[in-house]
């Protein structure tokens, strides 16, 4: 509830309130079968929470800086209604930056059918703990579930200033080895309907990223992983990122775990 | 029969502190409840079985070793599983239930007629037994057989809190034995129950550790060639499913039970050369289907959920969660024989030894391979492609009509809940299409050995309620393996607005069709199912019955029990993910 209360961010609180208006803390069956009012029910629903970082690594490309990057999530809620935080982001050792969400997202999780939830909220990209990075506010629409063949999949756009919109589209599948070893083959892909100079957004296919991981569960919530991947920016995005003497393409290894809590 | 009924001599208090110098005294050296002395019911009655008319229970949260581990099960009277109760046929039961836990509690009665105060379901029945708290329930015994008790709170069940429940006859038993064991089945983890719901809240396939790889991708390409398995395993993967999806929670984190015992404490009943033996076995188990057989005896099926049938001789039977069966066994020889009850996903076996004497063992049984869910499971999926299937094993699908599969024309049953179905209604006791009561079950090879199916259960004479059903109901069993949501109709219990409604006295067919991948124990609390086998007037009646996955299976109800009744899935995350419903007869 304090959410609501301290947000001064329509949208976020609109979001978070049509989350909470419809997430009874407990659920009890309108069932009239003559049971005295301070009976329990029979059966009260449990609200969940779950929070992993699907990603939390060291990564180093074979050109540039070495860099933490995460990739967060974690909810709160009932089967059905739910509300998201999403991060990812990286801090890139010795740049003497600190360290850069990507995204930090806010959202509001329906399930709209047995494998996908339709999500909507808010998003910030910027420093961590300072203003060493552009920042911006924008908008997500997006659905994330599972597609045929387990493909796990999250497809969001994102509503910039300006009008800008871009889509990103992360799909993951994991190949069971074994019973505890596990090849996860993960793409990311970024699009945009339009240019922004300012934000280092070309028209089309922005960037691609490829990797793949290996790794083991020592327990369902504990799983190191080695990986690798690959990297490459487009169009316009990567004039731009040329005209800063950024790479437009690069691989690297990664280490890690995934974690769930 | 050498059975006495003690009445009640010892004042109630001395019964309690008796309990509870027991909790320190016998019950220390480990789980094994004293009812399943090895010798049986051929010696002298053991001092944890509770008898009837009047029992006093106290249920605690107490210090146990659970297979050699320090753990804090519940107890009952100072033991886990509690202690058997042993009521007779005509008395009046009076149990008072003392709750000295710091939660609130209940003990239903599980397959017993009562009256539906007694039922001993929070929020249906009563208002459950606060800490500090006696509930006395009094019901008239009025059947006899083998049945078990548990806690309908929260997940206590999943804890310890239940105990088998034996009830005498009035008049001697149609079948002759000279001893008897009690084998209660549980499953035990040493997590909390509430961290094993979040687990499969949070996580599809958490507990399942024998999920298909990539190597038996390439055993099953050399076995049936590359197409019939890309194909087979595309379907598979289309559907985001596993065929591997058998139990939801595991011997990953069970260790499975037989009277408190672990496989290796070896639980072990006595007999001697030639007596014949009556076996109650009891599943009590949370989440947990056996196999149970006993290497060199054949099984005779004496009774069903505590039911007399007409006796089958079998070599194994799949016992479902909260079902019963008596057998009857003759051991010849003067050996050990190893009671072998495998989990249904092959994931671990609970394990006990019949012997002339203590000490004795045989032989474990070789465990089987989990088996991969074929097109049986399917029958949910309507719009399949039964010719994808070419190359799994049809073997045990031999007799089975595909048409009824998929595609089966349900749509003239929708709506006609609560209408009477004049026309098109089949004749009592006749086998719905889609039924499969002539197979045991996923992962049973019933060309191997003798395996009961329900097809072979009949009533030992004909239930009084002659009366043709009057109209039908129809339920879907239903659910969200990835959110682990599961509801009757697609509707959890928290989404439903009002009971399901059976009149007063009224003959009616209940329909259950399985739309889920999953086995799942229906048990309907106050009223027998009769369960509609093609026998005719000998139809046998349960209280829970097994629907597997893609099936259709019905049953007749005389609902001549008035009051509210709960009715559910026996599979406890099951109910407690929302696969329940109030039922009230009016």
């Amino acid at each position: 509830m304090s959410i609501i209360c301290i947000s001064r961010h329509a949208v976020i609180a609109s979001a978070a309130s049509a989350a909470l208006s419809v997430m009874p803390l407990l659920a009890y069956a309108e069932d009239g079968y003559d049971a005295p009012a301070d009976w329990p029910s029979p059966m009260a629903e449990h609200l969940q929470w779950s929070a992993a970082f699907d990603r939390l690594e060291y990564a180093s490309p074979d050109k540039g800086n070495n860099a933490l990057v995460w990739d967060f999530q974690a909810w709160y809620g009932s089967d059905v209604n739910r509300l998201y935080v999403k991060s990812e982001g990286e801090n890139i050792q010795g740049d003497g930056e600190d360290a850069e969400f990507e995204s930090l997202e806010l959202l509001y999780s329906r399930l709209v059918a047995d494998f996908w939830e339709f999500q909507a909220g808010m998003g910030y990209q910027g420093g961590v703990f300072s203003d060493d990075h552009e920042e911006r506010v924008y908008g997500v629409l997006g659905f994330q579930g599972t597609a045929p063949y387990r493909i796990e999949t999250d497809a969001a756009l994102q509503f910039n200033e300006g009008g800008i919109v871009t889509a990103s589209i992360e799909l993951e599948h994991d190949v069971r080895l074994t019973q505890r070893w596990y090849l996860q083959p993960r793409s990311e892909i970024v699009v945009a309907a339009n240019e922004s100079e300012a934000l280092g957004i070309g028209r089309g296919v922005n960037s691609l990223r490829i990797g793949l991981r290996a790794r083991y569960e020592i327990t369902r919530r504990f799983a190191p992983y080695v990986g690798m991947y690959w990297e490459r920016q487009y169009g316009a995005t990567a004039d731009m990122q040329r005209a800063e003497g950024e790479e437009v393409e690069n691989t690297g290894v990664v280490v890690g775990v995934k974690l769930m809590f | 029969m050498k059975g006495t009924t003690s009445t009640f001599s010892t004042s109630r208090r001395q019964l309690l502190k008796t309990s509870s110098a027991l909790g320190l005294g016998a019950m220390a050296l480990g789980m094994t409840p004293a009812w399943a002395s090895p010798l049986g019911r051929a010696a002298a009655a053991s001092r944890t079985v509770e008898s009837g008319p009047e029992i006093a229970l106290a249920i605690r949260r107490e210090d146990r070793l659970v297979a050699g581990q320090r753990t804090r099960p519940i107890t009952i009277n100072g033991s886990s599983p509690g202690p058997m109760v042993r009521l007779k046929e005509g008395q009046e039961a009076v149990i008072r239930v003392t709750n000295l836990m710091d939660e609130p509690t209940s003990i239903h009665w599980h397959g017993i007629i009562l009256p539906p105060e007694m039922d001993g379901v929070p929020g249906i029945s009563f208002a459950g037994i606060a800490p500090g708290d006696t509930f006395t329930y009094r019901f008239p015994v009025t059947q006899s057989g083998t049945y078990w008790y548990h806690s309908h709170s929260g997940l206590q069940e999943q804890e310890g809190h239940a105990g088998p429940l034996i009830i005498d006859a009035a008049t001697p038993d149609a079948f002759q034995y000279d001893r008897e064991h009690v084998l209660l089945l549980t499953d035990w983890t040493f997590e909390d129950p509430k961290n094993v719901f979040r687990n499969l809240k949070t996580m599809e396939g958490y507990y399942n550790f024998q999920e298909r790889t990539v190597a038996d991708f390439f055993a099953d390409v050399r076995r049936n060639g590359l197409q019939d398995t890309v194909e087979a395993r595309s379907m598979w993967a289309e559907m985001r499913m596993s065929s591997r999806d058998i139990s939801d929670v595991t011997g990953s984190t069970y260790t499975y039970l037989l009277n408190g015992n672990a496989p290796d404490e070896n639980w072990t009943g006595l007999f001697r050369r030639g007596e014949t033996v009556r076996l109650r076995v009891i599943n009590g188990s949370a989440m947990s289907y056996f196999d149970l057989r006993i290497p060199g005896l054949k099984m005779t099926v004496v009774a069903a959920d505590g039911q007399p049938v007409q006796p089958v001789p079998v070599d194994e039977f799949r016992i479902g969660v909260a079902e019963a069966y008596d057998v009857l066994v003759t051991p010849e020889d003067d050996k050990a024989y190893t009671i072998f009850a495998e989990a249904m996903d092959r994931s671990g076996y609970a394990r006990a030894t019949l012997a002339p004497r203590m000490g004795m063992q045989a032989n474990i049984p070789a465990r089987r391979d989990i088996a991969d869910r074929g097109m049986e499971a399917m029958g949910a999926h309507g719009s399949m492609n039964h010719s994808k299937m070419a190359g799994m094993d049809h073997s045990k699908m031999a007799d089975m009509d595909h048409s009824e599969m998929a595609g089966m024309d349900h749509s003239k049953m929708a709506g006609m809940q609560g209408e009477a179905l004049a026309a098109g209604m089949l004749a009592a006791g006749a086998v719905q299409p889609g039924a499969r009561y002539d197979q045991a079950g996923i992962g049973l090879d019933q060309q191997q050995r003798r395996v009961l199916v329900y097809q072979d259960l009949k009533a030992l004479a004909p239930w009084p309620d002659r009366r043709p059903p009057q109209r039908e109901i129809e339920l879907h069993l239903t659910g969200n393996m990835e959110r682990y949501m599961w509801s009757f109709d697609g509707k959890k219990f928290s989404e439903v607005n009002g009971p399901i409604h059976f009149n007063k006295d009224e003959r009616l067919r209940l329909i259950l069709i399985n739309d889920t991948m999953m086995e799942h124990p229906i048990h309907l609390h106050g009223m027998w199912m009769e369960l509609e086998n093609g026998h005719g007037e000998m139809i046998p009646r349960k209280h829970t019955l097994n629907v597997k996955p893609g099936e259709r299976v019905s049953a007749l109800i005389t609902a001549d029990a008035e009051g509210s009744w709960a009715f559910h899935c026996h599979l406890l995350y099951h109910m407690d993910a929302g696969m329940f419903r109030v039922v009230k007869v009016s």
